[in-house]
């Protein structure tokens, strides 16, 4: 390249070649565009000298295409007219994070509140209660952000009028106090911290004592006596004696506004009902996992009974962990859903008998009964944890009230059950650097 | 998913029925597009004949779940994460169970490591017919060290197939054990604010799924979220920080249920699958069981809620019998009632002087008796009565299992006890002693009482079976 071209030569050169016949093209050398233009350079000149500069360009990228060059590539990147491909560009070619606001809109839909139903009377009311519980009032699924929830979850203890047969890790808590109900009653509320004490009065079953209705009422006045909570008064589950027991204990407990369990549809529900009414209690509508029989309870007692709404609670059933606890938890959630959203035959608190979780083999037997399992470690850890996730699962699903044993399992159900509902202060954790936290 | 009903994916189907993809009809085809036990890609003429090609794009579309569904790992073992497109189970199901990891150090010796990785891997608890088990490994970098943590990496590959996380705010540390792992597709832990431009060029170089962490922050995290995805990255899963106690935990709850529900409604920017730590348990309580129990209502309430993928420490079976049991029951499809054909079953070889034991069709409660007795080696017959999927003791209170349809089950299966059977006796479950006479009057045989539980049944067996006199 020792001959010297003008510009406008070396266009000239270019524009009239048929870049389609070009064959076995080599460059050589450096080509050196060398512009002495100084500091006379007039607008006129540069402009003519872009031009023809731009014209060469063209020419040049025309014959980088045809060797395979991505040229338009280059164009635009250089010329700032797209975002590089990525195929492209190993970094990350954006420098700055790209601002973003997060925002979500409440649910509208969730329009009508839980209906509030309060239990136990204080001398104000008629009854020696000292403290009340209020169940309900929510206006969203539990512990959501779209709005408050006014109470929080309450914890009822069983206890029954005669020794039963129980996981070994419950009985042990119990030992001293089961054949004295009053008694027992007194520890659960003294020393577990129970908000109030479920008294099942099973030894009034035909099938096992068969203690008549009128001594079964004497246990509930002396667990009245012994403690100053709510109470719940349980039968036997027996349908043919229940509602007799019921309307005993109903009589004898007047004035303390206790909650009957249960009234259902295989049973004189309309007894257990007009008990409830005439002596100034609410009552526990039971059914069996299915919601539209809720629904035909819940209306019965309304229309049929002239039970007043704040007068009714709802037990779905509790299945275990492991036993059909997919079934209660979407029926309670549906449930609480449906009455969110204005099913008023739906809309009362609901209670679930979380001490069913101790049916589960996995809360009480030693060991695992298969070849195949791994370890199952020891029951005393086992138990308390299998009632507690059975009863946080369906807090999550909107049950208010939890029918439990196990001290251990009260202590962290409530725990976690008031962090949610936002009671509990404590010490904030740094877990910015938790993945090298020593464990 | 954009579409609900069959009606509106048949639409875009050929509706020929000409059965290639198994089904009879193109519409019997739609509706497993929207049950998702179908593909779209399973409708060959779709597939293979161009015209279709745009209409196949278009329903892959509508079908994709609103939620981002991110594989972690490769092979038989990976697993995937996200793809869900409701906030209630009820309103359809939940797809892709909640990925669990167990975490272990850098710092640990190799016998600790070792024995920690295969007890992760070969834990497992009979349920319904299958084993529960866990999924992952997440290997921690406690020692800072690029070189320590890819020697661990490595080791943990070595000892199993599980998917990893791999954890560290540190870029150098992360790239050392990538240049061994990347293979495996392991989960990057954790592109921040402050490292988030080495974290995507790591993603994109070995081509893995990266988790953004932004502590109690959504503006960030979406705005993190948003700049990968800017940059070609998609395999995102998000932690917006697992705060273990108090008013912290709460908000940490109402963290999940809003990228979830932003997610569901459509805000694509923040639509992928999220990250809980319920590890952080351990830095909040002291004493093991304390931390353990604490760490298990975590997993929970963030496996109830919205967590698709989490990190734990407890290995301890009181910790993962729950975890594993509370995972199958929010992913069980609550729409599909969960039974077995009934019917007499044979366990092992059983001859005219095997028991014969009543049980119910529950799922649950059959394959619970079926495993107790054919993991002892019990040869039996099972007559499995039709009680509507329900359990035992709720079949008798509720009438569903009577004498009438125990009498039912043998004679449908033409089994004549005083034909097939030398003692002419059955074994009625513990928990419905109440229906002996019953029994013994409608098939004129006689009836044993087993045990409440068959976890004892083999025992049982062993002092009651034969029956005394023929």
């Amino acid at each position: 390249m020792s001959n010297k071209l003008k510009l406008a030569d070396f266009n000239k050169l270019f524009k009239d070649l048929d870049v389609e016949s070009l064959e076995g093209v080599t460059i050589e050398g450096d080509i050196e565009l060398n512009i002495s233009g100084g500091g006379g350079l007039n607008p006129a000149m540069a402009y003519a000298l872009g031009h023809e500069a731009a014209q060469i360009s063209l020419h040049i990228a025309n014959i980088a295409r045809m060797l395979g060059y991505p040229v338009d590539q280059l164009f635009a990147e250089g010329m700032g007219l797209v975002p590089p491909s990525p195929a492209t560009v190993a970094e990350p070619a954006i420098q700055n994070l790209i601002d973003s606001k997060f925002e979500v809109a409440k649910i509208a839909e969730w329009n009508t509140p839980i209906q509030e139903v309060t239990l136990g009377a204080t001398s104000a009311d008629g009854g020696s209660r000292k403290k009340t519980v209020t169940l309900g009032g929510e206006k969203a699924m539990p512990y959501y952000f779209d709005a408050e929830m006014p109470h929080r979850n309450y914890v009822t203890i069983d206890v029954f009028d005669m020794p039963i047969s129980m996981a070994k890790s419950v009985k042990g808590n119990y030992a001293d106090v089961m054949e004295d109900p009053a008694e027992w009653a007194k520890k659960v509320v003294n020393d577990y911290n129970a908000d109030m004490v479920t008294i099942h009065l099973i030894s009034t079953d035909p099938l096992i004592n068969d203690t008549p209705a009128k001594e079964a009422a004497k246990v509930v006045e002396d667990v009245l006596q012994a403690v100053d909570v709510p109470i719940v008064i349980g039968g036997s589950g027996n349908p043919q004696k229940d509602p007799e027991v019921l309307e005993r204990a109903a009589e004898v407990a007047e004035g303390e506004r206790a909650l009957l369990a249960s009234a259902s549809l295989n049973l004189d529900y309309e007894r257990v009902a007009k008990a409830a009414t005439d002596h100034g209690h609410a009552v526990l509508a039971w059914t069996q996992l299915e919601i539209n029989a809720q629904k035909e309870l819940n209306r019965k007692l309304m229309k049929q009974c002239n039970v007043p709404r704040d007068s009714i609670v709802m037990d779905p059933t509790t299945a275990a962990l492991g036993y059909g606890l997919d079934y209660a938890y979407s029926n309670m959630e549906r449930i609480r859903m449906s009455a969110l959203m204005g099913d008023e035959e739906l809309n009362f608190p609901m209670s679930s008998g979380t001490t069913n979780a101790w049916g589960a083999r996995e809360s009480w037997m030693k060991e695992s009964p298969l070849a195949g399992d791994s370890d199952w470690g020891p029951r005393e850890y086992r138990g308390p944890i299998w009632e507690i996730v059975t009863g946080l699962t369906l807090s999550l699903a909107g049950n208010d009230m939890f029918m439990m044993m196990h001290p251990t399992s009260v202590q962290v159900l409530k725990e976690i059950t008031q962090t949610l509902f936002g009671s509990i202060e404590s010490t904030p954790t740094d877990i910015s650097n938790w993945v090298t936290a020593e464990v | 998913m954009k579409v609900n009903s069959p009606l509106e994916a048949y639409k875009y189907l050929p509706k020929t029925n000409c059965g290639r993809c198994g089904e009879d009809t193109c519409m019997a085809f739609a509706s497993h597009l929207i049950d998702r036990s179908n593909k779209a890609t399973d409708c060959l003429p779709m597939v293979e004949d161009d015209k279709f090609t745009k209409k196949l794009e278009e329903l892959e579309a509508l079908l994709a779940p609103e939620i981002r569904e991110v594989t972690i790992g490769v092979g038989e073992k990976a697993v995937k994460i996200g793809g869900d497109d409701v906030l209630f189970r009820h309103k359809l199901t939940f797809f892709n169970k909640t990925a669990y990891a167990y975490d272990v150090t850098d710092t640990m010796d190799e016998k600790e490591l070792l024995e920690r990785v295969n007890a992760i891997q070969n834990f497992k608890k009979f349920y319904v017919g299958d084993f529960l088990s866990v999924d992952m490994v997440a290997v921690r970098c406690v020692s800072g060290n690029p070189e320590t943590f890819a020697t661990t990496v490595k080791k943990v590959m070595e000892t199993t197939e599980l998917p990893m996380v791999l954890c560290s705010f540190d870029p150098a540390v992360l790239k050392a054990s990538l240049e061994v792992a990347a293979e495996r597709k392991p989960l990057l832990y954790a592109a921040t604010k402050d490292n988030w431009q080495d974290m995507a060029a790591l993603a994109k170089e070995y081509e893995v799924p990266v988790t953004l962490f932004a502590p109690n922050d959504l503006d960030m995290l979406k705005t993190l979220a948003k700049t990968f995805s800017e940059m070609g990255i998609d395999d995102l899963v998000l932690d917006p920080g697992t705060m273990p106690t108090g008013k912290d935990l709460k908000t940490t709850f109402g963290n999940f249920l809003k990228i979830r529900r932003a997610g569901i409604e459509g805000d694509r920017d923040i639509a992928y699958p999220i990250m809980a730590v319920p590890l952080t348990a351990w830095m909040a309580y002291d004493d093991e069981i304390s931390a353990s129990y604490w760490e298990t209502v975590l997993a929970s309430v963030f496996t109830i809620k919205y967590g698709d993928i989490m990190i734990m420490h407890s290995i301890q079976p009181h910790a993962l019998l729950p975890q594993v049991h509370i995972r199958d029951t929010i992913y069980t499809d609550p729409r599909k009632p969960v039974t077995v054909d009934p019917g007499i079953m044979e366990v092992g070889e059983p001859n005219a002087d095997s028991p014969i034991i009543i049980t119910t069709n529950f799922a649950l409660t059959y394959y619970t008796v079926e495993s107790d007795v054919s993991s002892n080696q019990v040869d039996c017959y099972i007559a499995v009565v039709d009680t509507d999927g329900i359990g035992v003791e709720a079949s008798v209170a509720g009438g569903q299992l009577t004498a009438a349809k125990i009498k039912k089950t043998l004679d449908d299966a033409g089994f004549d006890l005083k034909d097939k059977t030398s003692f002419n006796t059955v074994i009625l479950p513990g928990l419905s002693a109440r229906l002996q006479g019953d029994v013994e009057d409608q098939l004129g045989s006689k009836v044993l009482i087993g045990p409440a539980d068959s976890g004892r049944l083999p025992g049982w067996l062993e002092t009651n079976w034969p029956p005394e006199n023929k």
